[in-house]
């Protein structure tokens, strides 16, 4: 089995891909053998990117089913085939839909890609993805000034004051090694039997997730929430 | 902080650079000079990053003579240097006040000093800076202002890196001034022979490596005299230019 599982999520565009392909070559220089699976909805064509790093790479579409859902029910699997490419490092890359909840497992070392130019009201917003998190990679650092720069560190401090802080420009490659040495240097997980996600998923399972396209409460069926408007009689 | 080391790492094709141990002091300023590529922003970066031979460039960096754990390199980082970047704009989306309370806040600074820096980034830029501004609305000479002010006043590091002040658009000599507090060790980037000669060292960069250092010659001490009246001139002209008037 794979001496680590590392997860990196984060909202689509980040920068995950980005990190990845500058940390991956710098893990491999260090004689480890990472290799990554890549969650997407519909399409995807980083496996292609990361074998011509000469990294062992496997897409997993999810297609109709909620990704984070389809990153769980797959996890095993994951970890076997790892295990028959002999890959002590199983990098995760996956952007979570919809931020309610997050694939994280206790066994995982799981990180959260956030990219420091968006809004800074985004990380309040991210849920379970950010706030149990063991690591944040901040990307695209070269976009904003240094104030800035600890103004979103202070604030992604006080939402996960335990999370380690990675700042990181990842088209130019600085600030890669303390990532990659930091990963290197948590301890191994002896065995991932008996793993259980960190936080439960939405409750799900209505028409819309079957594949119902009409709209109209007629058409609504089993778990669904309604917006309170506070001025109903 | 008394010294700061720069220990020889290697070009990007992987020759080992050549210079011995290069030992830099607060109140000294230094020139980063060289092409575009030729690896200033790295260097810069590299003393930011209190690299340990674990960069591209190989380099190492010592505070006082010892290297920093890579554990604590943030934390030393944030307290001993201030990065005057190449950004032209402030992206995050808060007010002018806003910005300056959470930063004096993340740098333990009294909750007062906001209004104090905003008065003197209003020196450096003609159009005045409002608290109630949202911070990515500011333009490019505003942002550049309130970004040294603030590197100025709440920041306040013994070392300050500065990535070419010359595209602020503001009155650089001014800019410089603020920054360049007695006392601090200060490293500029630079393609402007002016600034250049404002530094007693100069450290030559070229495909990834530190090629040369030289010291400021008595020659160059006089040259940066006549740049300096011809700076100030091209400043004067400027001024007219842009009040609509003849410039001859």
């Amino acid at each position: 089995m794979p001496e680590k599982m590392i997860l990196f999520s984060g909202s689509s565009s980040v920068g995950k891909t980005a990190v990845l392909r500058r940390l991956l070559p710098y893990l491999k220089e260090h004689g480890h053998t990472p290799m990554v699976c890549k969650i997407d909805c519909l399409c995807s064509e980083d496996a292609a990117l990361y074998c011509s790093l000469g990294i062992h790479a496997v897409s997993g579409l999810s297609q109709d089913i909620c990704p984070d859902h389809f990153l769980v029910s797959n996890l095993p699997e994951l970890l076997a085939h790892a295990n028959r490419h002999a890959c002590g490092l199983l990098f995760i890359e996956t952007a979570g839909l919809c931020h309610r909840c997050s694939p994280a497992t206790e066994h995982s070392i799981s990180g959260c890609v956030l990219d420091c130019t968006a809004s800074f009201h985004t990380p309040a917003r991210l849920g379970p993805m950010l706030t149990q998190a063991d690591f944040l990679v901040l990307t695209k650092i070269d976009m904003i000034s240094q104030a800035e720069l600890e103004l979103v560190r202070g604030q992604l401090n006080r939402i996960n004051p335990g999370a380690v802080l990675f700042p990181i420009d990842g088209l130019a490659g600085y600030g890669i090694e303390p990532l990659g040495d930091w990963l290197l240097s948590l301890p191994d997980c002896k065995s991932f039997e008996n793993d259980r996600l960190r936080h439960s998923m939405p409750a799900g399972v209505c028409s819309y997730c079957v594949g119902e396209t009409r709209v109209g409460g007629l058409f609504q069926q089993g778990v669904v929430g309604k917006i309170e408007f506070g001025d109903d009689l | 902080m008394n010294t700061l080391t720069i220990l020889p790492g290697h070009a990007r094709d992987g020759a080992p650079e050549t210079f011995e141990a290069l030992s830099l002091k607060p109140g000294e300023i230094l020139a980063v000079v060289g092409n575009t590529g030729s690896g200033k922003s790295r260097l810069i970066k590299d003393i930011e990053q209190l690299v340990g031979r674990d960069s591209v460039t190989g380099r190492l960096i010592l505070l006082d003579g010892a290297r920093i754990a890579p554990a604590n390199r943030l934390l030393v980082s944030d307290r001993l240097v201030a990065h005057l970047s190449q950004n032209m704009r402030f992206v995050l989306d808060v007010t002018v006040a806003e910005f300056l309370r959470l930063h004096c806040l993340c740098r333990d600074k009294a909750a007062n000093l906001p209004a104090s820096v905003i008065a003197l980034a209003n020196t450096i830029t003609p159009e005045p800076i409002l608290p109630g501004n949202s911070l990515n609305l500011l333009s490019g000479g505003q942002s550049r202002a309130l970004m040294i002010a603030d590197i100025a006043m709440v920041c306040d590091s013994p070392i300050v890196l500065i990535d070419e002040l010359e595209n602020a658009g503001i009155d650089k000599k001014r800019a410089f001034g603020l920054l360049a507090d007695s006392g601090k060790l200060i490293l500029i980037v630079t393609h402007d022979p002016h600034t250049a000669l404002m530094a007693s060292r100069r450290i030559i960069l070229e495909g990834g490596a530190i090629v040369r250092i030289l010291e400021r010659s008595k020659e160059e001490a006089l040259l940066s005299g006549e740049l300096d009246r011809s700076y100030e001139r091209q400043r004067a002209l400027q001024q007219r230019m842009r009040k609509g008037e003849r410039l001859i």
